[in-house]
């Protein structure tokens, strides 16, 4: 749909060729887009408005002309405004005190239960804390257990009364019970409920009230829709609510609620949930969740990855290789093991603008170059320096070293022969606008 | 004037102001801008892509209901409040596809030799396929079927558990290996059961997951082709469950889930919230997959079949 912005203010700025400035009239079109995307995205209705609104008395009276592309200018300018929107760097969260007390909230099934082992975890493990879980969702059939299971699962005690039906009870006796066995914090998952659920809302304001949280947490889909910022809203108006947790960003949901609740609240959106698993946590990047909402992929993070691993003078002399034809085994071993420190190749890809619908129904492992380093390494250096010499009993050689089969071995060669035809190709850049143009005609073979 | 009449009134609200005002039924604020007025005009076109997007549906299909309205207008020129009430539910109920038995109550189908219905229940995380098994065996149970659930969820902490407490809730037996139990087989031995004890209706719970894992989601094939040789044609149903507050995300769910296992029916659930679901008009349009039933709470009896009239009334405040 969305997938790249730019592209598409490009086209709507086509009428403004030869025209100097941004004006009102030539800007419309692409406010038109900027706005769609947003509301493709889930930002709401009234959010995505305003933000128009505040991106086109930036954008207007600016001169084109000075700017690398008018469809750049305006990515930019809409870019630093939802970054700026959504709150300058990650916020921390307070969890001193004797002991530190954490509250969760929010809908039925955002998270709050698996968020919790998460933050129990993470404060264990990375802040040297011993916390303590409680079990204060007495309605949902099994909520307790599965409280109880994280928390085994984690070596995390766990709080919880079965026989006792009211939350603030069992908050108040929780926090005496931490106090007395040495917990530092303490966790309180809370039942999913209803913003309109009067009866359920006034339960949450009295465990609030109970037990004085130092930090209260508002626990949200990543995926919600339009009804993000009712709900963020009221959650706020009864229980002032300190930050917010993103969860399910491991979907692909544009996510574009985080920045309706983040312009309705003004909480800082704090932690992010990517997995089902106690590890899958992290801060929340406003950079990269503007990339995502307006469909650009986390351009961002993948450059300044790309800039910490990239060794100029090794380029330089990549460069040179490649074009004079010498591009190796070696250099691509060399390659792939630059791939591998720049992290996870799955997410690597996903940041690439576009790419991660293309790779849509492609499994990539996480070792996915394993087999492939393994029949590289299996190779004399002759074999690696110069690929043709490699024959069939070589071949047979270097499948038997590395445990893979022929076929696979074959396979290697091939691409890499493609791979490097490919690259010459490309170190010339106008024979790389062709092939551009080839690989999106073609549906680009491989990845 | 276009979808976005991004300049027509180019009043700054509050965002604040905004929300109150949504409290307000559109309806009724179509009666209001039209007073006095003897045609439908760009405002109440304004106010009308509004209350879609507002709700969910999404701006292609709001363009869609749009221009088939103004198509409409067009076409009769001359149009009162009500009368472009009438065609507005209309328009977006012809949306919705329509499911064979057209607005009926709890239904099972008759499979030949007796062979038991079989209901596999598929979502991404937390929307509410485990609630809504224990809703849907209930209002079976009521009709007089015998009900069997399967535990196939072996992989949320405490998911066994969770279905189990329904069983007993409703008083329906219920098949379970425990925690970390091949899926596919639970429902291998699910499916067994049902048939040997000649249960009416078997149910099986799935794991969440997001639909971009695509282990995960073949894993759900696998699940499909085995029970598949247990009773030939099951599962019949495979009931995707949407939470009724997703956005647009619903759209690729909805695509690949049934991409990995020919979902033939939906479910709508937390409709009992502030959210109204309206996205499920444009897939069930696109993919011409019917919504059966709609989830209006957590209690046992929160399951409605779905009405298109009683939805659309609700987008707009009724
Ligand atoms: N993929 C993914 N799944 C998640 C994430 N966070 C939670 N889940 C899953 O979402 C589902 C609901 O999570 P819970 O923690 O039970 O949600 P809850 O808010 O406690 O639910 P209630 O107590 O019923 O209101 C479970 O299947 C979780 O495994 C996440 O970041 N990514
Ligand atoms: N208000 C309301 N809550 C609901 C409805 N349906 C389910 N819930 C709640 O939503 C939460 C999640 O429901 P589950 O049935 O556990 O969801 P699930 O899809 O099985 O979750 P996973 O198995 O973790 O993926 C629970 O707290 C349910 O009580 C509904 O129609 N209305
Ligand atoms: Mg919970
Ligand atoms: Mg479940």
């Amino acid at each position: 749909m969305f997938e790249n912005l730019t592209e598409k203010f490009e086209k709507a700025f086509k009428v403004l060729k030869g025209q100097g400035q941004i004006s009102e009239i030539n800007v419309a079109e692409t406010l038109k887009e900027v706005r769609r995307a947003l509301l493709d995205a889930d930002v709401n209705f009234k959010t995505a408005k305003d933000f128009t609104n505040t991106v086109k008395e930036k954008a207007l009276g600016r001169d084109v002309l000075t700017a690398v592309s008018p469809g750049q200018l305006m990515t930019k300018i809409c870019h630093e405004e939802l970054v700026e929107l959504m709150g300058g760097n990650e916020a921390q969260i307070n969890f001193q005190g004797n002991p530190g007390v954490i509250l969760m909230s929010g809908l039925q099934g955002s998270g709050k239960t698996t968020f919790s082992g998460k933050l129990a975890n993470y404060l264990k493990n990375k802040k040297g804390k011993n916390p303590l879980l409680v079990a204060c969702d007495v309605y949902r059939p099994a909520a307790i257990d599965q409280l109880h299971v994280l928390g085994e699962q984690l070596g995390v005690a766990v709080f919880s009364n079965k026989e006792e039906k009211n939350p603030v009870a069992i908050a108040e006796a929780a926090i005496k019970h931490a106090k007395s066995n040495g917990h530092n914090v303490v966790i309180v998952d809370t039942a999913g409920r209803l913003a309109v659920d009067e009866q359920m809302m006034e339960e949450i304001a009295k465990v609030k009230a109970a037990i004085r949280p130092t930090e209260t947490l508002f626990v949200v889909d990543a995926m919600t829709g339009q009804d993000a910022v009712n709900t963020a809203k009221a959650f706020n108006d009864r229980i002032d609510f300190d930050g917010v947790v993103l969860t399910k960003l491991d979907g692909d949901t544009r996510g574009g609620a985080a920045l309706s609740i983040k312009a309705i609240v003004d909480k800082p959106i704090k932690f992010v949930g990517t997995g089902e698993k106690m590890d899958a946590l992290d801060v929340f990047y406003p950079k990269r969740m503007a990339d995502r909402i307006l469909g650009m992929g986390d351009v961002v993070s993948l450059v300044e990855r790309a800039q910490e691993q990239y060794d100029e003078q090794e380029a330089r002399k990549l460069q040179k290789k490649i074009q004079k034809n010498q591009f190796d085994f070696n250099d691509f071993l060399a390659q792939l093991q630059q791939i591998k420190k720049m992290g996870n190749v799955k997410d690597l890809m996903g940041m690439i603008p576009g790419m991660s619908k293309a790779m849509k129904g492609v499994e990539i492992e996480d070792d996915a170059f394993k087999h492939v380093e393994a029949i590289i390494q299996s190779m004399t250096p002759l074999e690696r320096e110069n690929p043709d010499v490699i024959n069939g009993s070589r071949k047979k050689r270097i499948a038997n070293g590395s445990g893979r089969d022929i076929q696979e071995v074959n396979k290697l060669i091939k691409q890499f022969g493609e791979t490097k035809k490919m690259m010459k190709l490309m170190s010339n850049k106008k024979n790389m606008m062709n092939m551009m143009r080839q690989m999106k005609g073609s549906g680009m073979p491989g990845f | 004037m276009g979808l976005f009449g991004l300049f027509s009134k180019d009043k700054k609200q509050k965002l604040d102001e905004g929300l109150s005002k949504t409290k307000e039924t559109f309806l009724s604020k179509l009666a209001r801008t039209v007073v006095g007025k003897s045609k439908v005009d760009a405002d109440v076109l304004d106010e009308l892509e509004e209350v879609l997007i507002s709700s969910d549906v999404g701006v292609a299909t709001t363009i869609k209901i749009i221009d088939r309205i103004e198509a409409r207008v067009a076409k009769e020129k001359y149009i009162n409040a009500d009368e472009l009430q009438t065609i507005l539910r209309d328009e977006i109920a012809s949306l919705l596809e329509e499911n064979n038995t057209s607005d009926a109550q709890f239904e099972l189908p008759v499979h030949p030799e007796g062979q038991p219905h079989v209901i596999m229940v598929v979502g991404v995380n937390g929307v509410g396929k485990t609630t809504t098994i224990g809703k849907l065996a209930n209002q079976f149970k009521q009709m007089n079927k015998s009900v069997i659930l399967g535990a196939a969820d072996t992989f949320r902490a405490a998911a066994v558990d969770q279905l189990i407490i329904w069983s007993e809730r409703v008083g329906v037996p219920i098949i379970q290996q425990g925690m970390n139990a091949d899926p596919a087989s639970v429902a291998f031995d699910t499916l067994q059961a049902a048939k040997s004890r000649g249960a009416d209706v078997a149910i099986i719970d799935t794991a969440g997951r997001l639909h971009n894992k695509v282990n995960l989601m073949n894993e759900l094939g696998k699940i499909k082709r085995v029970m598949d040789k247990v009773i030939p044609g099951a599962p019949h149903e495979i009931l995707l469950v949407l939470d009724g507050s997703t956005g647009q995300n619903a759209f690729e769910q909805a695509k690949q889930f049934s991409l990995a296992t020919d979902i033939n029916a939906l479910a709508i659930t937390k409709l009992d919230g502030t959210a109204k679901g309206g996205v499920v008009i444009g897939i069930s349009d696109q993919m011409k997959i019917p919504v059966k039933y709609i989830g209006v709470g957590e209690g046992i009896n929160d399951l409605q079949a779905f009405h298109k009239k009683a939805f659309v009334n609700s987008l707009f405040g009724e």
